[in-house]
């Protein structure tokens, strides 16, 4: 069991939650919260007993070699996994103390509250604009002027409002690839998500829009929780401030990712860090 | 939901009323519909039919006399009708489909000219029946004319023959027909067996010519051979295709209650028959053709079943190979 | 004493090289009657066009638009109500069959791909195909035309309908299956329920290659004869109700074909050459006006 570290003493003394002002000054360290966490595809084990907790509005990177089950864990906070057949789970998962399994929240909902970015990037084929106002226009939302400010705001959020104010009536796919993946982003933070969840969202992109998307994280850290799969464990040295070691669907270290890398707890993390394997 | 402070400060997960999914039971109902369709058909005809089931029985098929003012009905001439009639269809657009399908898998000549004919198929495909009809009716009649005048002459002291070709040669006939119906299925065997063919993998045809066969030596050793479930399926579908062709039959065959062997007198299909007598047909007569109907329904559904089987085994074979 | 080894293959001796020239000639002359019975068979298409239009064209002029059919034994008038007919039933056939097929694919792909009502949906749907357009035309007879005692556009249209509709619903769902997974699974990410995402991603994406089937479907519907002959019968006149007996391109082509008046032959071929045009402009409008970018 691995235990996670406050990232600071709170300042005053009023429990999370409860008061508005001190929630946004003072971050919850256990804001997603994983306990006894076990998950099943059919009859195939692919997550065993995740005890973790995540940190509000910090970089949490998940790495660990092919089909160790960060992904899988990562699509589990929003209950994409649910869209497979067959798949059951045991253990909970907590958003803000509040269990995800729930049987008064609807998945609809919580999905709105999460933001996902996948691994290739998945513009629908519609314009720029339509693209980023889609979960408002779900939400039941219409009115112009409040879609045009989302639009806005989502795109300069994803620091590519420059490159595309002129045509926002564009189709999306006529974007590269870099600038797909950061409407992604964009999309994912339009309706102002909780957390933020990116899987591997660099792997099809090259240096330099990797770069750009590396920068976004950093600015978009301060509003959002992130969540990162990543497979680049320099890019998880770059972004994160907590790192967590995946391996064979276990957990196997969990800490700041200073720590991780220069002077990593167990064996196989280091191993895995060298390049030993995976 | 649209302040500037973050979702967090509106207490937490947004709630949201789940709505049962009305659009799911509307497309529901359409599913249940086009299923319920298939089995209204049948159960309608067959419910008209059941005055003629109840009284004629299976005698329907094996008597051979339609006389609707006597009210003797009996579908025989028109069953062998739809049968000969596909089958000699079949015979001649078989090895004109192969061929084609054929020409159309190997580069015999450049790819434009292959798109062409290819084109030129499909284009075959998309002529309505009735127009089919109307062209068989000048080029086609005159034609089987002129050849039955000659056969019936040539063919008179050979044995068989002169049975298939006795005279008197009618421009309306059996061959006239199912000439025209060879054209018209030609587009299905063309296209179901090209796709066969191209589904041969490259790496088997690379084998045979790697052993210096010659082109035709690998074609009739391997690559027909490997394709020939999908010739099979091709043909299947093909054969169902013609037993429900109607109106280009209906123009150019005659239209004869007769039994007769000769290909060159008129004869008569159940399509046929239906589409000539229902117009005005009453009382236990309609019931009669609905017993036809019905017949013809089983037979192009069992046909095309075993088609349908045939070309999903096919698909699966092939599947394997890499 | 024996030797027990073989003896090489002499590829350069005159017996091999004669074996093989044979083959290779015996194939050159497979392939020559191979593409020439290829070839034979534009011969019947050039046929039918030339006639077509040969025969055809003469009597085309807009009055052909305008005018109602001759009287057995005249001369001049034209098939305009022959064409709106077509074009009534075929449009009615739409209205009943699309929304069916549609939703149909839509279940059998979105909603429940492998259930037992999905799988028995695509099993009726290739059984539908293989019905003969006779069958249409006579189920029609039995559900419309008998009860209520005269022959319609409804019957016909509705005839039509069956024809078409498992045209429409199979061309649908490979449409929908050619739909991205990945906008899917953002739609859904996203939170959007399966209606929304159905309805705002994955419909409209679908709906070019859905509107090809549409067009193909109308393009076999038009030209049909054999579900017109006794439902829809024929009439002389403009179409006032839908209720009555209503003309059509497809039977006028079949009731004058057979007429001894060469005024009406003439017709019948200048009534298959605006058939085969209509016909052609609904597939080339289904294959290229639609084609997926």
């Amino acid at each position: 069991m691995i235990k996670s570290m406050d990232p600071q003493p709170p300042p005053t003394a009023s429990a999370p939650g409860t008061n508005v002002t001190s929630e946004l000054a003072h971050p919850r360290a256990d804001f997603l919260k994983v306990t006894d966490f076990n998950f099943y595809y059919g009859k195939k084990q692919a997550l065993y007993q995740i005890n973790m907790e995540i940190p509000q509005r910090q970089v949490t990177a998940f790495i660990g070699p092919s089909g160790c089950g960060k992904s899988t864990l990562l699509r589990n906070f929003n209950r994409m996994n649910e869209l497979i057949d067959g798949v059951r789970h045991e253990g909970d998962i907590l958003l803000n103390g509040r269990s995800i399994y729930d049987k008064k929240m609807e998945v609809i909902a919580l999905r709105r509250s999460i933001g996902m970015v996948f691994q290739k990037s998945n513009p629908f084929p519609k314009s720029i604009y339509e693209n980023i106002v889609y979960s408002l226009r779900i939400a039941g939302i219409s009115s112009k002027n409040i879609l045009d400010e989302t639009v806005e705001r989502s795109l300069r959020g994803a620091a590519l409002w420059d490159e595309v104010k002129d045509r926002l009536q564009d189709s999306a796919l006529g974007l590269s690839g870099g600038q797909m993946q950061r409407l992604c982003i964009a999309r994912a933070i339009a309706n102002r998500p909780e957390i933020l969840l990116m899987d591997e969202p660099c792997s099809a992109l090259d240096p330099i829009a990797t770069a750009k998307v590396e920068d976004l994280i950093h600015d978009l850290k301060s509003q959002f929780t992130i969540v990162i799969v990543t497979h680049n464990m320099q890019q998880a040295t770059r972004c994160s401030d907590r790192t967590a070691f995946f391996y064979l669907g276990k957990l196997i270290e969990y800490d700041d990712t200073q720590k991780i890398f220069t002077n990593p707890g167990e064996k196989q993390t280091e191993d895995y860090i060298t390049g030993r394997f995976g | 939901m649209q302040t500037d402070a973050p979702a967090i400060e509106q207490g937490g997960i947004k709630e949201c009323q789940k709505r049962p999914d009305l659009f799911r039971v509307l497309c529901w109902v359409g599913a249940a519909a086009t299923v319920a369709t298939l089995a209204w058909i049948i159960f309608e005809i067959g419910r008209q039919a059941m005055p003629a089931v109840q009284k004629f029985g299976l005698e329907f098929v094996t008597n051979s006399k339609w006389v609707p003012n006597r009210e003797i009905f009996g579908v025989a001439p028109f069953l062998i009708g739809t049968a000969v009639s596909s089958l000699i269809a079949l015979i001649f657009a078989l090895p004109l489909g192969l061929a084609i399908a054929i020409f159309l898998s190997e580069d015999f000549l450049p790819l434009p000219v292959r798109q062409f004919v290819r084109f030129t198929v499909e284009m075959l495909a998309a002529i309505p029946s009735v127009v089919y009809g109307l062209w068989g009716i000048f080029v086609v009649i005159p034609l089987v004319q002129g050849f039955g005048a000659w056969a019936v002459v040539a063919f008179k002291n050979i044995p068989v023959l002169n049975t298939i070709f006795a005279p008197p040669a009618y421009g309306n006939s059996m061959l006239t027909a199912s000439l025209v119906l060879a054209l018209m299925i030609l587009p299905t065997i063309t296209a179901i067996s090209r796709s066969a063919l191209v589904a041969v993998p490259g790496t088997l045809r690379e084998g045979a010519y790697a052993l210096g066969s010659t082109r035709w030596e690998a074609i009739f050793g391997v690559i027909l051979p490997t394709a020939a479930p999908g010739i099979v399926a091709a043909t299947i579908l093909a054969l169902g295709r013609a037993m429900g062709e109607t109106m280009a039959i209906a123009m150019l065959i005659g239209n004869s209650s007769r039994l007769t062997w000769s290909l060159l007198s008129p004869a008569g299909t159940l399509a046929g028959l239906l589409a000539n007598q229902f117009g005005e047909a009453e009382g236990l007569q309609v019931s009669s053709l609905m017993y036809a109907a019905l017949l013809l329904v089983v037979l192009t559904l069992f046909v095309n079943m075993v088609g349908e089987a045939v070309l999903r085994y096919t698909q699966k074979r092939t599947a394997g190979i890499r | 004493m024996s030797t027990s080894t073989v003896e090489p293959t002499d590829f350069f001796s005159s017996a091999n090289a004669a074996r093989s020239g044979v083959r290779s000639l015996w194939s050159k002359f497979l392939s020559a009657i191979c593409v020439g019975l290829a070839l034979l068979t534009l011969v019947p298409l050039f046929s039918i066009v030339f006639l077509v239009l040969k025969n055809g064209l003469p009597l085309l002029s807009w009055s052909v638009f305008t005018e109602l059919p001759p009287a057995a034994g005249m001369t001049g008038g034209g098939f305009g109500n022959a064409i709106v007919g077509t074009l009534i039933m075929v449009g009615i056939a739409l209205l009943l069959a699309a929304p069916f097929g549609i939703l149909s694919a839509v279940y059998i792909n979105e909603y429940d791909p492998y259930s037992r009502l999905s799988n028995a949906v695509r099993f009726v749907a290739k059984l539908l195909t293989g019905i003969p357009s006779i069958i249409c035309g006579v189920f029609a007879y039995a559900v419309i035309v008998l009860t209520t005692g005269g022959f319609s556009a409804w019957a016909g249209g509705f005839a039509l309908a069956i024809l078409i509709l498992p045209t429409i619903l199979l061309t649908a769902e490979q449409a929908l299956l050619g739909v991205s997974q990945a906008y899917r699974e953002a739609s859904y990410g996203l939170g959007a329920t399966k209606f929304q995402t159905i309805w705002r991603v994955v419909l409209p994406d679908a709906l070019p290659a859905i509107m090809t089937g549409i067009m193909l479907a109308v393009a076999r519907a038009a030209g049909e004869t054999a579900p017109l002959v006794f439902t829809a019968l024929f009439s002389q006149f403009w179409i006032q109700s839908l209720r009555e007996p209503t003309a059509s391109l497809s039977v006028l082509i079949y009731n004058f074909s057979t007429l001894p008046f060469e005024h009406q032959i003439k017709m019948a071929w200048t009534a298959s050459l605006v058939l085969v045009i209509l016909v052609t402009i609904a597939n080339i409008t289904a294959q290229v006006v639609f084609r997926r970018r």
